[in-house]
């Protein structure tokens, strides 16, 4: 198999700070092409002249738009492919709300529900099935491994994502064609602000983008970041019911 | 969450809001003060403290705006650090005029504590390539300013501690460089007086001189000088250099910098730098960012923490006013590994509040011993005071209010310019 590079990435949740620092590093390599979906046009402006400022001026546009809306979605994957014709997509948006106030509120949960697993699962959908670009990498998270009291609503939304990522990857078996599920432990990110307030150590960004770019390009299936996750979420899920219930996780 | 600042010397309480991108800033400082901005966490001491406060984490406004090829003017966001506008522009044949010893210190920290570089006497200080900041007030106001537009503004905000609103923006002057590579060429000097006249000498536009302060009550030492290389000389060299570093993981029980080691310490490294004599190609990182190749240096202090003394004093009387200091810190027994001289030039600094001043730049590690450390810097500042010079803010946690007045005279001047709802360790110590 001849080494991936990416010279036109389609990004989908291009404002999120993952996806920010992904691209920079597509845009060092030499990337020229990049089309950036998000719903806020003013914020996909500031990190579209981020891209063009690095990198070997890259041409950089953008599309604001309804992330659910399943016809839009159709037609700026279409659009993108036809402009842009992506050898590789990155889909990182979602968003975390907390559990708690989740279980009060039934139209947050399901705004979590939507915003992190429908959403992500139409756009990788629209990604295999209407681009030719050969590596697809998808952010999952460690909390779609199991579920668990503190943020099992997040944590579905995840798993959604995960089978739909199995399923492509089963789909596109003997292409040529890769998708990547990617699984960042806590990251240092304004999601997390919560988590970095309390005092928790984060991974930074910067190492956390390192790896998935490295993985991206190698097309690998299934890629937690830091490795270290792998060993703590095979744990995790291990671990006998009866000795996880009781745990405060 | 606790902030520390680089001489770690103890842990300081904070409310911390990061804003994730520009829209988000004015939210967060107009509802939430007084605080103060922070980046990095560079200043040695309280400059970026706001205990028990409201800290403004912006390190997450990193993107860069625009850059005209043509004039080679950046115009990046406050959080973009030094080190990534010169990772990316060196291999474009742009970098930054004037960089501090450390990569890791973000734009609107380095315009707040208008740092110099060592090569002050033919760049100035960094402020001086400042074109434009875009300041947010706390009550919401905007304020744009340069050398030309408000310059008022401009000259308070230049080295005015972060204390006159919240720098988001600013556009800087970068130079047109051949590549990433510097030629260097190291000298052994055994006297003060030696080192002096090096200086005299030197027409290099880089130039540090390291002094071993331990051995034989402070003598010897290292004067290194340099210049970019040619577009000859880069053509023969490769484009980049991989990035090696080192880390301190964790902070040892006691200081691994104090009585017992630091004559061997200084010793080594005048040994190490003694063999490297003469001249020689380095990268930007090697020259300019020698102490960042050891990730978390500052952590071998121990869990007391160190404090760094650093004074400039004007060229009259400076090489007596130079040996009596290092005489004090010999009779101290308090050495020092870090024992750095600089000139500054003629250059007038654009801030009010700018350290830099035409003379010789001292600079010193100490592990904090508590009251012995003191009454060590009492006496430095008698002699500092007595030639009329200053110390920095960016590196000072324990300064004399009259010291610092008397070393910043435009302080009057610049109060007009602060922003209430701004507030600092640094600040309430010295200022208010």
């Amino acid at each position: 198999m001849t080494k991936h590079t990416t010279s036109s990435a389609l990004v989908v949740g291009a404002t999120s700070v993952i996806a920010q620092h992904i691209m920079r590093r597509w845009a060092d390599a030499g990337a020229g092409r990049f089309v950036l979906v998000g719903r806020h046009a003013e914020r996909l402006e500031r990190v579209a002249a981020d891209l063009r400022v690095r990198g070997r001026s890259p041409e950089v546009s953008i599309v604001a738009l309804d992330m659910l809306d399943p016809e839009a979605i159709a037609r700026a994957v279409t659009e993108a492919a036809e402009q842009a014709d992506p050898d590789t997509v990155l889909i990182a948006h979602g968003a975390m709300y907390d559990q708690q106030r989740m279980q009060q509120d039934l139209v947050l949960a399901k705004d979590q529900l939507e915003a992190t697993g429908v959403s992500p699962t139409l756009w990788l959908d629209a990604a295999v099935g209407l681009t030719r670009a050969t590596r697809i990498a998808v952010i999952g998270s460690v909390a779609g491994d199991r579920g668990r009291a503190s943020n099992f609503l997040y944590g579905s939304a995840k798993g959604m994502v995960e089978r739909a990522a199995q399923g492509e990857q089963h789909r596109l078996h003997g292409t040529g064609r890769r998708v990547s599920l990617v699984k960042p432990g806590p990251t240092a990110t304004p999601m997390t602000a919560p988590l970095q307030e309390s005092g928790a150590r984060l991974a930074s960004t910067d190492a956390v983008a390192g790896i998935v770019v490295r993985a991206i390009a190698a097309g690998r299936p299934v890629v937690y970041a830091p490795g270290l996750w792998r060993w703590i979420m095979l744990a995790v899920r291990l671990a006998p019911r009866a000795l996880f219930e009781r745990t405060s996780l | 969450m606790d902030l520390v600042s680089w001489g770690r010397r103890g842990r300081h309480p904070h409310r911390v809001l990061r804003p994730a991108d520009p829209g988000s800033v004015a939210r967060a400082i107009t509802s939430g003060h007084p605080g103060l901005a922070v980046g990095l966490e560079r200043s040695y001491g309280d400059a970026a403290l706001n205990s028990g406060g409201t800290a403004w984490d912006l390190t997450a406004l990193d993107a860069f705006i625009e850059f005209d090829e043509e004039k080679g003017l950046l115009r990046c966001e406050a959080g973009v650090t030094l080190g990534e506008i010169q990772r990316v522009f060196s291999r474009r044949g742009w970098m930054l005029a004037v960089t501090p010893g450390t990569q890791n210190v973000t734009v609107g920290g380095a315009i707040a504590n208008d740092v110099h570089g060592k090569n002050h006497a033919v760049a100035g200080t960094f402020g001086g390539h400042v074109e434009r900041i875009v300041l947010l007030r706390t009550d919401g106001e905007r304020i744009v300013c340069g050398p030309d537009e408000r310059a008022d503004f401009f000259a308070a905000t230049v080295g005015g501690l972060g204390l006159t609103g919240v720098i988001v923006e600013a556009t800087i002057r970068l130079e047109r460089v051949a590549g990433p590579w510097l030629e260097t060429r190291r000298v052994a000097f055994g006297s003060l007086s030696e080192y002096f006249s090096l200086v005299r000498e030197n027409t290099e536009p880089f130039s540090v001189g390291w002094i071993d302060v331990v051995t034989d009550g402070g003598r010897r030492g290292i004067f290194t000088t340099a210049r970019p290389c040619s577009a000859e000389q880069t053509a023969a060299l490769p484009a980049a250099q991989p990035e090696r570093s080192l880390t301190v993981p964790v902070t040892p029980p006691f200081s691994l910098v104090g009585r017992a080691t630091l004559p061997a310490l200084n010793k080594a490294y005048y040994w190490w730098q003694r063999s490297g004599v003469g001249t020689r190609i380095e990268h930007y990182r090697d020259y300019d960012y020698q102490l960042d190749a050891i990730r978390g240096w500052n952590r071998m202090y121990g869990p007391r923490g160190f404090y760094q003394y650093q004074s400039t004093i004007p060229w009259e009387g400076a090489q007596e006013a130079t040996s009596e200091m290092l005489h004090r810190i010999a009779r101290s027994g308090q050495g020092s590994f870090l024992g750095v001289l600089k000139t500054f030039g003629d250059t007038p600094s654009p801030g009010m509040l700018s350290f830099p001043a035409p003379g010789v730049c001292f600079a010193l590690d100490f592990p904090d011993l508590g009251e012995r450390t003191l009454r060590l810097f009492a006496e430095l500042d008698r002699i500092v005071s007595e030639v009329g010079g200053r110390l920095y803010p960016a590196k000072d946690a324990r300064m004399p209010r009259e010291l610092f007045e008397a070393g910043y005279p435009r302080l009057p001047e610049f109060l007009p310019f602060r922003d209430p709802g701004i507030e600092s360790d640094l600040a309430r110590r010295l200022i208010s």
